[in-house]
């Protein structure tokens, strides 16, 4: 209990004082988290949306693996992604390895499957709802994806911010392929793996508030910026 | 466009046989209603014509190539489809597809016509039945069409919403455009037809311009009476 309360008060100190380190781990973990999270609906919410519209073969089999790579271990894409980017792997010549590109790399495989599986269950939904009409309109492919994507945004909001949740929470993959470097790659969760591992709880307790609180605030500022509460168009 | 003629039109579903064979030609101007009991095939015979019902045998065919046909229809369903945006979306939305001019001028008369002009930046989903079928029945002439379906559009509506999509049904027919409507309402069908098409058990039973007053089938006769088919 002592534990918990001591560090809630870091975390509070940590915060006023806008302690520099603090600022420096918790905007990279943003920035990795953002850019894997960008990339990553990049790809997945229109796959997903064509996986809900589209019919073809194997089409069921590419949906069950989608969903089975929802629950991909996070250590064995950081084992995979360091053996690709490590000096004898195929990709070596790039040097990205110990690098925030190796950790947005493993992020964007972590959580792509899963914004795209939440998006086809969604989209699926929603097709099923305009399916006649659109077919009716003479819609092209592209336009009925289109279609969907803007009408069913604020599933796709869920599906992203679930995706964040994942990235930003994530330890074991960005650990392997990120090292945990002081000022290079050391994101808030590796950081609280390091402080319990050298016994500071109180600090890993904090850093581990700061981190919840910043998962928070993207969330409401992202509900915020898009309007979803506050003009009641959804 | 027309005329539209079907030849041996038929439609099955798992070995279950839903309509056909149809033979029909539609031609001229004016509003053909589509009767039948519960299971005729009347909403089967509309969607087919349209061109999304897949088609088990027969041909329809079209006096031009059929894609260019179906970009000059519309259909509006029994229960209307409306997309997750505001009044003015939903009646922008066909407009964009086709890049037509002067989208804004045209929302906002056809809101006017349909009665919605106050609620255009209201969400589609807060709107009334009366008025969600008034928006697809404008969103479906906003880009004036040749021949117009509908699938019992009036089906759960009261006299007032009824009589205000029958007023924009007579002046899309006026304007040109054919409308082909099913239906279950007798008096709907006297007001608005000027030619009648009878199905029972997907069959043409009786079709032509005088068959409401001069039923010659005793199906017929009895559907007009009012008798449980």
């Amino acid at each position: 209990m002592n534990d918990i309360l001591d560090g809630l008060i870091a975390a509070f100190w940590l915060v006023v004082t806008l302690d520099a380190d603090l600022l420096d781990i918790s905007l990279r973990s943003l920035h990795v988290s953002l850019s894997a999270l960008l990339i990553a609906s990049v790809i997945a919410i229109p796959l997903g949306t064509a996986l809900a519209v589209q019919r073809f073969r194997f089409r069921r089999f590419v949906i069950a693996v989608l969903n089975a790579l929802m629950g991909l271990p996070p250590v064995v894409v950081g084992l995979i992604v360091y053996i690709l980017l490590s000096r004898s792997g195929p990709f070596g010549v790039l040097g990205l390895l110990f690098t925030p590109t190796a950790m947005i790399i493993a992020q964007v495989i972590i959580i792509t499957p899963l914004i795209a599986s939440i998006t086809h269950q969604a989209m699926r939904e929603l097709w099923a709802e305009y399916h006649d009409l659109l077919i009716s309109l003479n819609t092209t492919k592209r336009q009925r994806i289109m279609t969907l994507i803007v009408d069913g945004r604020r599933a796709l909001l869920t599906a992203a911010l679930a995706g964040f949740g994942r990235a930003i929470g994530e330890v074991g993959a960005i650990m392997i392929v990120g090292g945990n470097i002081d000022n290079a790659t050391r994101v808030l969760t590796t950081a609280i793996a390091l402080e319990t591992g050298k016994g500071d709880f109180a600090l890993a307790l904090a850093l581990g508030f700061v981190l919840i609180g910043l998962a928070l605030a993207v969330n409401l500022a992202i509900h915020w910026l898009s309007g979803t509460e506050r003009r009641g168009r959804w | 466009m027309l005329p539209l003629r079907t030849k041996g039109l038929t439609v099955r579903r798992k070995s279950q046989h839903l309509l056909g064979p149809i033979d029909l030609t539609l031609d001229g101007a004016g509003i053909t209603v589509v009767m039948g009991p519960n299971g005729s095939g009347k909403t089967t015979l509309l969607r087919a014509l349209h061109g999304i019902e897949r088609l088990s045998g027969g041909t329809i065919d079209w006096a031009c190539p059929a894609a260019e046909a179906h970009r000059h229809q519309s259909f509006v369903f029994q229960t209307p489809i409306l997309l997750r945006r505001t009044v003015a979306g939903n009646l922008r939305y066909p407009l964009d597809l086709i890049r037509a001019p002067d989208r804004t001028a045209l929302v906002a008369d056809w809101a006017a016509r349909a009665g919605l002009s106050d609620k255009l930046q209201l969400q589609a989903a807060r709107l009334s039945g009366g008025e969600r079928q008034k928006l697809a029945l404008a969103r479906a002439l906003i880009t004036a069409p040749k021949v117009l379906f509908l699938d019992e559009p009036c089906a759960s509506l009261d006299g007032a919403a009824t009589r205000a999509i029958e007023a924009l049904l007579h002046d899309a027919a006026q304007s040109g455009t054919r409308i082909v409507i099913a239906t279950h309402d007798m008096g709907q069908a006297r007001r608005l037809a000027s030619d009648a098409i009878f199905l029972v058990g997907g069959k043409i039973a009786e079709i032509g311009p005088g068959i409401l007053s001069k039923p010659e089938t005793p199906a017929l006769q009895a559907f007009l009476r009012g008798d449980i088919l």
